[in-house]
């Protein structure tokens, strides 16, 4: 029994060198491609998330401009009816599960372990997992632009009955339904690790209230999807019975009800638009107090605001459903709960105003972006509340009153704080700054572009236009609005274009910056732009709320507690660093082909082999190997000593260019 | 790295971490709230429709088999009690305890699993109650069905944590160790799956009263069986120290909570879907 006591998982020496052995293939690569499949630094699997989401951001803005192209002029033909249907469903798909979900991953994974002083989350292997699982799960999604059934039709909730195979046969909801599903695989498996590494690999003295607000935002987010995204599993889980074995959950003529569709779809549904949210308030809970010079005002209300909104997130699902006939006792309360969250939302609209109320404003780029958040989320907010009043919402549903206004929540708060933490955490992840004049303009353009694009569908939707319809007679007084929305809409395109080209432009050919470009308040910044593979060369000793700006006014104290502290692991055998891995890449490509099985090929038996069962059979056995060889291969790693005069961080003074 | 360390380990308290919860117990309370949002659906889902009754939707009591239905409750409640044995075992380092508490384990789980498929056939072949022909059908199979899976893969992580504690400490027999692993899951599946269909099949034979061919029928099964069973045995005949003991312990316990979560599944799963039948 001593052995297993005194067992040493890592070696202790020199670089990494594992055995290859024949069955624990250890990949040691770290440049070139196979680097990147293998990769557990959360640095890269963030940049894999970024990248991935920026993607098919682009897609889903393209589905975007082609909606838009259409509504146009009246009576247009650009697209067909059928077209057309695929295109929002596309659309609202895919911005949501894989333009801004990934994107916040993506810097939920670069900046959350830096923020709190960690080397990697707790799980590396895992974190890798979520990633490939993401991407098949967005390959099995967008299968079928590619394919003969086409791309899913039934819009993004997906409302059965409409979605079951009496009404759209063949596979592209079936598609929709493995590729949802497997979003949600990743998505939990990734909160796991997030919510196991903010809770237990925190530096010393990061009590949680000295937490940055990210990475309290991160937190929320991630209870939010671990608890939320069941309900859509078992509502997707059930529409698959239905269409691949004929169950009843959803056929009316054997007792189905619709409705468990809506309230399992919705139970997902709203908590998943503060999925979408938090994340972007905790981006602007950074950034603003950073450019007014000055610490977040009222720290522990923004805290516990996002806490309550995380809490009664849960409490207000039927609100989409006010025109179901719920009886007046439900429609009562969830108009109620509706309403009392448009509380702790405006307590830290209050606390951000707040935190800008005599600050010393540097209206760079990032700070930009985050006052457009402020101003387009409070609009998005208020016509929030005008629906949460159950008779004007039963005016306003369906119409493109409800598009206004969730386009104002996604685009001007989600999407806002997106392109502000791009903006912000740039020259932390690249060592390079984006010019503010191509910024700025970047910012009015979209800025501009936006209002133009979703200001006239408040009047559109209050004027009787419904929503998911592919075109309209001239004669209903909605060409000019929808004229003017398009115009916009190209303008935001611009916008975006800009955004993205001088983005790519300066990850070229951008002024280099060096260590705490804004010279900001939280730890990611102590580090040198961008961070190395072990990000901390010596843990930091957190002391106060803001842990990189009481380190830069109190050096000599610091550069004590570091040398110490270095010499301390030194002698502990230096920086864990974990080993790559191969077996998250390989499980999840076992899952791409056994979900092909499942939503892509006809049940019909072939004469001979059983093509569907046997690839679910083969996607499953190599996902089972992967998982079992990805276990035995243990948590081994090896030990790297950062030379302390070349990096010495902890110390502003001194730049480290890479 | 020193060889100091030979103190037993505080499994209350992991020093590594900020809150002293080791990560992988955290990961697992984690997982499980989430499974508990997950069945809370399907149950609900359960309950429903329970509630609404297209017409012509058959009475559960027609169907249900109380006895059978409480004796695989005990057993699955009683495998909790083995894996908690099984843990405290490794806590203590003492491996050759938590391997046979793992087995007893498997055994119980095993026998849930085998009663859940004679119930599935029962109301299948003999009630004529599908997954498709009525909502009481689609809702119950899919609810028992979905926790039925994950008694099996509690059962296959058991099975695999089982052989995994014969890794051999002298990492240089790793890839001959690594055969014997393959031997070992196979002999697993042989043993199980055959064992499975010899109970179910002289229990159907002796329901039609057909037991006196039974021997003549399934003697190639039977073979089977005891050469799984052999085999199993031969492959635990190791010698020198294992590569696993009260280091494994959070692993084992990570393991255990999930059976326990399962069992509580069952426990809500029994009364709301047979027991509230009958009041």
């Amino acid at each position: 029994m001593e052995d297993a006591l005194v067992k040493n998982n890592f070696i202790t020496e020199g670089h990494p060198a594992p055995a290859k052995n024949l069955v624990l293939w250890r990949p040691t690569a770290k440049t070139g491609l196979m680097s990147w499949l293998t990769t557990v630094d959360h640095k890269r699997i963030g940049f894999l998330y970024g990248i991935s989401g920026l993607f098919f951001f682009l897609v889903g803005g393209v589905e975007a401009l082609l909606i838009r192209l259409q509504l146009a002029v009246p009576n247009n033909d650009l697209l067909t009816a059928q077209q057309y249907n695929r295109m929002f469903t596309m659309h609202g798909t895919t911005m949501i599960f894989l333009a801004v979900m990934p994107l916040f991953s993506g810097f939920f994974n670069f900046i959350m372990p830096l923020q709190i002083g960690a080397r990697d989350v707790a799980f590396p292997r895992l974190n890798a997992f979520s990633y490939w699982v993401f991407l098949v799960g967005a390959i099995i999604i967008n299968l079928g632009w590619f394919m003969k059934d086409g791309p899913p039709n039934g819009g993004w909730f997906g409302y059965a009955p409409l979605t079951t195979k009496a009404f759209i046969p063949g596979h592209s909801i079936d598609m929709w339904v493995m590729g949802l599903q497997l979003l949600g695989v990743a998505s939990i498996a990734a909160s796991l690790n997030f919510i196991v590494t903010i809770i237990n690999l925190r530096a010393p003295g990061m009590t949680m209230m000295r937490l940055p607000v990210f990475t309290w935002m991160t937190l929320f987010t991630a209870f939010l999807i671990v608890l939320a995204f069941p309900a859509i599993t078992i509502a997707l889980v059930e529409l698959m019975m239905d269409r691949l074995f004929g169950t009843n959950f959803f056929e009316v003529s054997n007792g189905g009800l619709p409705i468990l569709w809506q309230h399992l779809f919705w139970v997902f549904g709203h908590p998943e638009v503060y999925i979408l949210i938090l994340p972007a308030m905790g981006v602007i809970s950074e950034i603003i107090p950073t450019f007014a010079r000055k610490p977040l005002f009222g720290y522990p209300i923004v805290v516990f605001s996002g806490a309550s909104i995380g809490f009664l997130g849960f409490a207000v699902w039927s609100h989409h459903m006010f025109t179901t006939g719920l009886g007046t006792m439900a429609t009562a309360a969830f108009s109620l709960a509706t309403m009392a969250i448009a509380v702790p939302t405006g307590v830290k609209i209050f606390n951000w105003i707040g935190t800008l109320w005599g600050g010393h404003l540097k209206m760079r780029t990032p700070m930009m972006f985050a006052l457009g958040f402020l101003w387009l989320f409070m609009i998005g907010g208020f016509s929030g509340i005008m629906h949460a009043a159950a008779p004007a919402d039963a005016q306003q549903h369906d119409s493109y009153f409800v598009i206004a206004h969730f386009h104002y929540v996604l685009i001007g708060g989600s999407l806002f704080g997106i392109l502000a933490g791009i903006h912000y955490w740039f020259p932390l992840m690249f060592g390079r700054k984006v010019s503010e004049f191509w910024g700025k303009l970047s910012f009015w353009v979209i800025f501009i572009g936006f209002n133009t694009t979703f200001f006239p569908m408040h009047f559109l939707g209050l004027n009787g236009m419904p929503r998911r319809t592919f075109t309209y007679d001239s004669n209903m007084g909605w060409n000019d609005g929808n004229l003017i929305a398009t115009i916009g809409a190209l303008i935001l395109g611009i916008g975006v274009a800009i955004y993205f080209s001088v983005m790519i432009y300066t990850y070229f050919k951008g002024e280099r910056v060096g260590r705490d470009t804004w010279d900001a308040r939280t730890l990611e910044w102590s580090l040198p732009c961008p961070p190395p593979e072990y990000n901390f060369a010596v843990i930091p000793t957190v002391h106060e709320r803001d842990a990189w700006w009481y380190e830069k006014h109190h050096q000599a104290e610091i550069e004590k507690e570091k040398a110490a502290h270095a010499k301390a692991e030194d002698a502990h055998g230096g920086i864990h660093m974990p080993f790559q891995s191969i077996y998250p890449i390989l499980a999840s490509a076992g899952l791409l082909v056994a979900a092909i099985g499942i939503s892509v090929i006809d049940a019909n038996p072939a004469p001979g082999i059983h093509l569907k069962l046997g690839l679910v059979l083969v996607g499953f056995a190599v996902m089972f190997v992967g998982i079992y060889l990805w276990s035995l291969e243990g948590v081994e790693g090896y030990h790297i000593h950062p030379d302390p005069e070349k990096d010495h961080a902890g110390s502003p003074t001194q730049e480290a260019h890479k | 790295m020193s060889s100091t360390a030979t103190a037993t380990i505080d499994h209350h308290h992991d020093p590594s971490t900020t809150t002293g919860i080791p990560n992988k117990k955290l990961l697992m309370w984690t997982f499980l709230a989430s499974d508990c949002m997950f069945f809370g659906c399907l149950i609900s889902t359960h309950l429903i429709y329970r509630l609404h009754p297209p017409p012509g939707n058959p009475s559960p009591r027609e169907f249900f088999n109380p006895p059978l239905t409480s004796f695989s409750t005990f057993i699955l409640l009683m495998s909790s009690l083995l894996m908690a044995l099984a843990v405290n075992a490794i806590q203590r380092g003492n491996v050759r305890s938590m391997r046979h508490m793992l087995l007893g384990t498997i055994f119980f789980g095993c026998i849930f699993l085998t009663c859940q498929v004679y119930e599935f056939t029962d109301f299948v072949m003999d009630k004529h109650m599908t997954i498709t022909n009525c909502i009481l059908g689609s809702t119950f199979f899919t609810l028992t069905g979905t926790h039925g899976c994950h008694v099996a893969i509690g059962v296959l992580w058991l099975t695999l944590m089982y052989i995994r504690s014969f890794q051999p400490a002298d990492a240089s027999t790793n890839r001959l160790w690594f055969g014997r692993t393959l031997l070992h899951i196979a002999g697993f599946i042989a043993a199980i799956g055959l064992t499975m269909y010899l109970v179910l099949d002289f229990v159907h034979m002796a329901q039609a009263g057909t037991l006196s061919g039974y021997l003549g029928k399934d003697a190639l099964a039977i073979a089977g069986a005891i050469i799984a069973y052999v085999g199993l045995n031969l492959l635990t005949r190791t010698r020198g120290a294992v590569d696993f003991g009260e280091a494994n312990a959070i692993d084992v316990e990570s393991m255990g909570l999930y059976w326990h979560f399962v069992d509580i599944v069952w426990i809500v799963i029994f009364t709301v879907v047979y027991l509230l039948e009958y009041i």
